[in-house]
């Protein structure tokens, strides 16, 4: 809690629709308090520009609290942002206007990927990502149709390997990070999360070949094991996913299952 | 101009009851019904569509369900994909009887704790069956490749949560939500790719369309590019989630709304207990005007940690640290003694507020509106502090307990819990009420169903922890597949509705005109500017604690907020287009009306009973009282027409399986 | 990408052994036969490495095919994804930081061009020319090479380049390949990537700098 409020340039991306070129905007605020997060400090520029009679900035946001994966901006070069600081990675409704100082220029973009265009300013067309998950991204379980739970032991580290995939929120930040706007560790984190358990086996050879062929499809690049992804990723998903995913891509060539 | 009794708010229409459960013992009343429901042959399924509004647990699992049935389903959200339907930020846990643990749970404990919980207001046959097919939940979810957390056995871990005595959570750290959507929306992802399921994204649901008095489809407006369209099904199925924004500060995202559920309550659904709204007692306190959302951080905290304030006025400013234990209030130890810190939800609520509102309040002053008009500087929040956990535990040990939480909290205050007390205030997180719905879970429009949170009912007037996963998993996977079809039997004998039938064009219109009346107002106020003076009012009169003049008093207040609205907001924009400030305002139209209703009904019900509590009715130790003698029975109202009173029709609670009592926590 | 890369790193890895040759100086062994090992060397393998399997100078020919196609497929794996990239990311942010990407992971294009080009000046001035001359004596002419400082330069230049080159590019074949397990082993793979690297910049500009110094002559 403290009561300093900051004066800002804002360096805004703003662009009308799909098909118009934008350009960057600039405007002044000023007495944005250091509690507010970065989303709220959007908000009181809205309403200044409201009030002034100007269209508002548009920019996705939904649950606020780092888990729906909605919000996604590209502060001073960095997906999410940091502030001045670059420690540990976050969402850009986590972050907080206390990481920046009075005076700041701070330049807005959205994520910048073809696969990803813009709706309008900074909000994005993320569908990719959905059609990827479509591609094979699941356990082929019909409702009704599951063994008792406790059927399957599995053993603590993979599940929680599992689970540390399964953290991802889609939000992303991995493709907006890439030079190559690769979307290989979003895929990778949902490859791996269903390869390590049990219930992912039957399909596992086959959903990474549908899974791979889908990303590339869909005008993705391709991975340079740059670290890009791994660095901005808010929920913090490992590098070494992708290698995983590697793995299975090279073993589903040798396996018959593998074809559909 | 206002009235001076309650009854002139309302109505008094025909009493009502569910006619769906089968008059069985409890245990046969959902095998009875699953047998007796009418069946679609499977090569019917493929000619019927069910238009589902939500992809949470409810409409997510719903929708992945009906179309492994075969039905062609329309699927519709206004997220950007289904993945994130604010479902997704449960944190704590997912209830089921498995008995696991070998502590005496069952089907029959887990519906009596969830009937109790709820205060004794929920539908006895509807719980049953909750508790009935929990189990089910956790195999289905186990077999999507939830990674729940497990034991070094391999086996799942349980933990006990939400004040019950037995180990029956299932959970994924703190992300069980999310981890449980995922389950659901890949197997969604799975159907939009055998082609059952279509998705309709970024698409707001607006109007829904009743032909011959049965619901066949909905208007929704394309939030990109500004399309109004009809969409027509057999059958209509809201899963459109809780109404807590109504309060405008809410654990829930920015973009929950009430607008589906509304629109269908303006169309003849019946809304039942609105005034059941679940207020949360650990959250992160807001820290000024500009505060958008509240952030809850889980229950368990009060497991270790300690409430207080500073005794002292003079003292809420100081450095906590620096006072000294004998100015300290542990006032949930002082008050209640043997549950302490632990007391029920809504009484730990409740206390945090008395002592902020008699200024012992600790945290950022914030402004506000009293009943007078007058703005009043107050401080909202107490503390909870971990000193003694850490003396007693180390750090080390708090750390592995809470590491999350307390990383979360210092993200979000820049506050290090471990050295100073953290700050906490109580915020909406849950509404118990919702669309009024039969056993079937269908609403009382033929060809309307309503699941998960959008209903009213399983949790009662309160909601257990670990229940709400649980239900919107059990609507979505379970019960609405088994019972919709009962429905949808006889749906291929219905009419087709064309897209110019007079009732589609008159609902598109309907749309349109309000969108227009939006633009055309061009006035001075932002539409946040509306709704957060909304929230205030809610919160001040119709929030922890309230009373007969409080509430009408604030139904005045909102009517006049309503008007001025209507003469001076600025939308800015046009509606072909990604208009996000259009979309917020379109929300907002309903949430006055909900507002309003929401008063209504806590005016109506003259006791307490779990979220809802009247000062006027509290024992002597300042405990909700509830009123079975004239208050038991499911508030269900009726719109009365613009500007008419809304109707309410009972539905008597019968208690066949569970005698009442009454709870105390001293 | 990986696999041919992998096999590229191989290739340099034996021909930095041979250069090294050079550190061995021409002498007269007890039988009085003047021995000059790195001539000797070339001509085992351009002419009897694997004979008699093979007739005598099949061998080299099967051997730089091998290496060609290597070279072809990596550099078309390398325009694939460049293109690719290029599509994906088409339009360009206004300001842009990097976080993890090493300063030799942002050389791998243009220095994989750059590779291209000086690899190709090295092939006419030690393979294509002195075959065409038929030239024999390898040592003489590296020697007469090395001895003026713009050869040492620019031999020097393109070691460093490859030095860039393999700095990431090693490791992340293995990454590519499914080695990376762990953020450790990530960690460990970036490191050897390093020392490789280093390893083959260090054996290969030691000979010419000798050369240079008058150390080999």
């Amino acid at each position: 809690m403290s009561d300093n409020t900051l004066n800002l340039t804002l360096r805004v991306w703003r662009q009308p629709n799909r098909n118009a070129p934008g350009k960057i905007e600039e405007y002044k605020i000023s007495g944005i308090s250091t509690d507010s997060s970065f989303l709220e400090m959007l908000d009181e520029l809205n309403e200044q520009l409201t009030v002034e009679g100007k269209e508002p900035v548009a920019f996705d946001h939904d649950c606020r609290e780092g888990i729906c994966g909605m919000c996604g901006i590209v502060i001073n070069g960095v997906p999410h942002g940091r502030g001045n600081s670059l420690d540990t990675p976050t969402t850009t409704c986590q972050l907080h206007m206390r990481k920046f100082k009075n005076g700041d220029v701070i330049t807005i973009e959205p994520w910048r990927a073809a696969p990803f265009p813009v709706i309008k300013d900074l909000a994005v067309d993320r569908s990719a990502f959905d059609k990827i998950i479509q591609a094979g991204g699941y356990v082929s379980v019909p409702t009704g149709a599951a063994p008792e739970a406790h059927a399957n032991a599995v053993s603590k580290l993979k599940a929680d390997r599992a689970f540390d995939a399964a953290t991802c929120i889609g939000c992303g930040a991995c493709v907006a990070a890439c030079p190559n706007s690769s979307g290989m560790l979003f895929t990778a984190a949902k490859i791996t999360h269903l390869g390590l358990l049990p219930q992912g086996q039957p399909e596992r050879a086959l959903r990474v070949k549908r899974m791979i062929g889908k990303h590339d499809e869909l005008g993705f690049g391709g991975c340079q094991n740059l670290g890009e992804c791994a660095a901005v990723c808010p929920k913090s998903i490992p590098l070494d996913t992708i290698s995983q995913l590697n793995r299975d891509l090279i073993a589903s060539l040798f396996k018959g299952d593998g074809k559909h | 101009m206002a009235a001076k009794k309650p009854e002139d708010f309302f109505r008094i229409g025909a009493e009502i009851s569910d006619k769906k459960a089968p008059d069985k013992p409890i245990d046969q009343v959902w095998q009875t019904r699953q047998f007796e429901a009418h069946l679609v042959n499977p090569a019917n399924r493929r000619k019927l569509t069910v238009i589902i509004v939500g992809t949470g647990l409810a409409g997510g699992a719903a929708a992945a369900s009906l179309g492994e049935a075969g039905y062609n389903v329309l699927n519709f959200c206004y997220q950007d994909s289904a993945r994130r339907a604010h479902s997704i930020a449960a944190q704590g846990g997912i209830n089921a009887a498995k008995n696991y643990r070998n502590d005496n749970d069952s089907v029959h404990r887990l519906f009596y704790d969830t009937v109790k919980g709820g205060d004794y207001r929920s539908r006895e046959t509807n719980v049953y069956r909750l508790a009935e097919v929990s189990a089910s939940i956790i195999d289905q979810c186990v077999a999507q490749g939830v990674p729940f957390a497990r034991e070094y056995g391999g086996l799942l871990d349980n933990r006990s949560f939400g004040g019950v005595q037995v180990q029956r959570t299932f959970y994924a750290r703190g992300q069980t939500g999310q981890q449980l959507l995922i389950g659901a929306y890949q197997a969604l992802s799975r159907q939009v790719d055998a082609g059952t399921v279509k998705m309709f994204p970024r698409h707001e649901m607006l109007e829904l369309i009743v032909v011959d008095g049965r619901a066949r489809g909905i208007v929704t407006r394309d939030m990109v590019t500004g399309a109004v369209e009809s969409h027509i099904g057999d059958a209509v199925v809201l899963a459109t989630g809780g109404y807590g924004n109504v309060f405008f500060l809410s654990t829930n995202a920015m973009g929950c709304n009430n607008t589906a559920n509304f629109r269908a309550y303006r169309k003849g659904a019946y809304f039942a207990n609105p005034c059941y709204t679940q207020i949360h007692p650990t959250c992160i306190p807001v820290h000024g005007t500009n505060q958008s959302k509240l952030t809850l951080m889980s229950e368990s905290l009060r497991n270790d940690g300690r409430i207080w304030v500073p005794k002292k006025a003079e003292d809420c400013t100081k450095d906590p640290r620096q006072i000294p234990e004998e100015d300290r209030d542990y006032y949930l130890e002082r008050i209640y003694p043997s549950f302490g810190n632990l007391v029920p939800r809504d009484i730990a609520s409740r206390q945090a507020k008395y002592r902020c509102d008699e200024g012992l309040g600790v945290g950022p002053a914030v402004t506000e509106i009293d009943p007078d008009g007058n703005e009043r500087q107050v401080r909202r929040g107490v503390y909870l502090d971990f000193a003694e956990a850490i003396g007693r535990l180390g750090k080390d040990a708090v750390s592995a307990k809470y590491g999350n939480l307390f990383d979360m909290y210092a993200q979000i205050t820049g506050e290090d819990p471990y050295s100073t007390p953290m700050r906490i205030y109580p915020a909406v997180h849950y509404t118990m009420g919702g669309l009024w719905v039969d056993y079937d879970l269908s609403s009382n429009i033929p060809g309307l169903y309503v699941c998960g949170e959008a209903n009213f009912s399983d949790h009662g007037a309160n909601r257990l922890g670990a229940s709400a996963l649980m239900q919107g998993l059990a609507d979505g996977y379970f019960v609405l597949p088994n019972t919709i079809n009962d429905y949808l039997a006889d749906a291929l004998s219905f009419p087709k509705v064309s897209q110019d039938a007079p009732e589609v064009v008159e609902a598109v219109t309907a749309v349109k005109d309000q969108i227009d009346k939006l633009l055309a107002v061009d006035g001075e106020r932002t539409v946040d500017s509306f709704h957060k003076e909304l929230g205030s009012i809610m919160w001040e009169y119709c929030g922890m604690e309230r009373r007969e003049e409080g509430l009408m008093t604030a139904i005045q207040k909102i009517r006049e907020l309503r008007e001025e609205f209507w003469q001076n907001v600025k939308v800015t924009g046009v509606n072909e287009d990604f208009n996000q400030t259009l979309e917020r305002a379109g929300r907002l139209v309903d949430f006055f009306d909900l507002g309003e209703l929401l008063c209504i009904d806590a005016l109506h019900r003259r006791e307490s009973c779990g979220g809802h509590f009247r000062a006027e009715s509290q024992t002597e130790d300042g405990e909700a009282l509830r009123d079975d003698k004239n208050f038991l029975y499911v508030g269900a109202w009726e719109y009365g027409g613009e500007g008419g009173k809304p109707i309410l029709h009972k539905e008597p609670l019968v208690y066949k399986a569970i005698e009442l009592k009454q709870r105390s926590y001293k | 990408m990986a696999v041919t890369g992998l096999v590229l790193i191989a290739f340099l890895l034996m021909h930095m052994i041979g250069n090294l040759k050079m550190f061995i100086p021409v002498y007269v062994n007890e039988v009085g036969e003047t021995v000059n090992e790195f001539n000797h060397y070339a001509e085992f393998l351009k002419q009897d490495l694997l004979y008699p399997i093979l007739p005598k100078g099949v061998f080299i020919w099967i051997f730089r095919l091998v290496i060609l196609a290597c070279l072809v497929l990596h550099i078309y794996s390398a325009v694939t994804l460049w293109l690719r990239a290029n599509r994906a990311t088409a339009s360009k942010y206004t300001v842009k930081k990097t976080i993890k990407q090493s300063f030799s992971s942002k050389w791998m294009r243009w220095g994989g061009i750059l590779l291209a080009l000086l690899l190709t000046w090295h092939l006419i001035q030690f393979t294509i020319v002195p075959t065409l001359a038929g030239d024999h004596d390898p040592r003489s002419l590296v020697i007469a090479a090395f001895q003026q400082p713009l050869f040492v330069a620019i031999y020097v230049a393109m070691m460093l380049v490859v030095y860039l080159h393999l700095a990431h590019g090693f490791g992340s074949a293995f990454m590519t390949l499914g080695a990376n397990t762990s953020p450790k082993a990530e960690r460990v793979l970036r490191v050897i990537a390093h020392w490789v690297a280093a390893l083959i910049l260090v054996g290969f500009v030691a000979m010419p700098f000798s050369v240079l110094a008058g150390v080999i002559n």
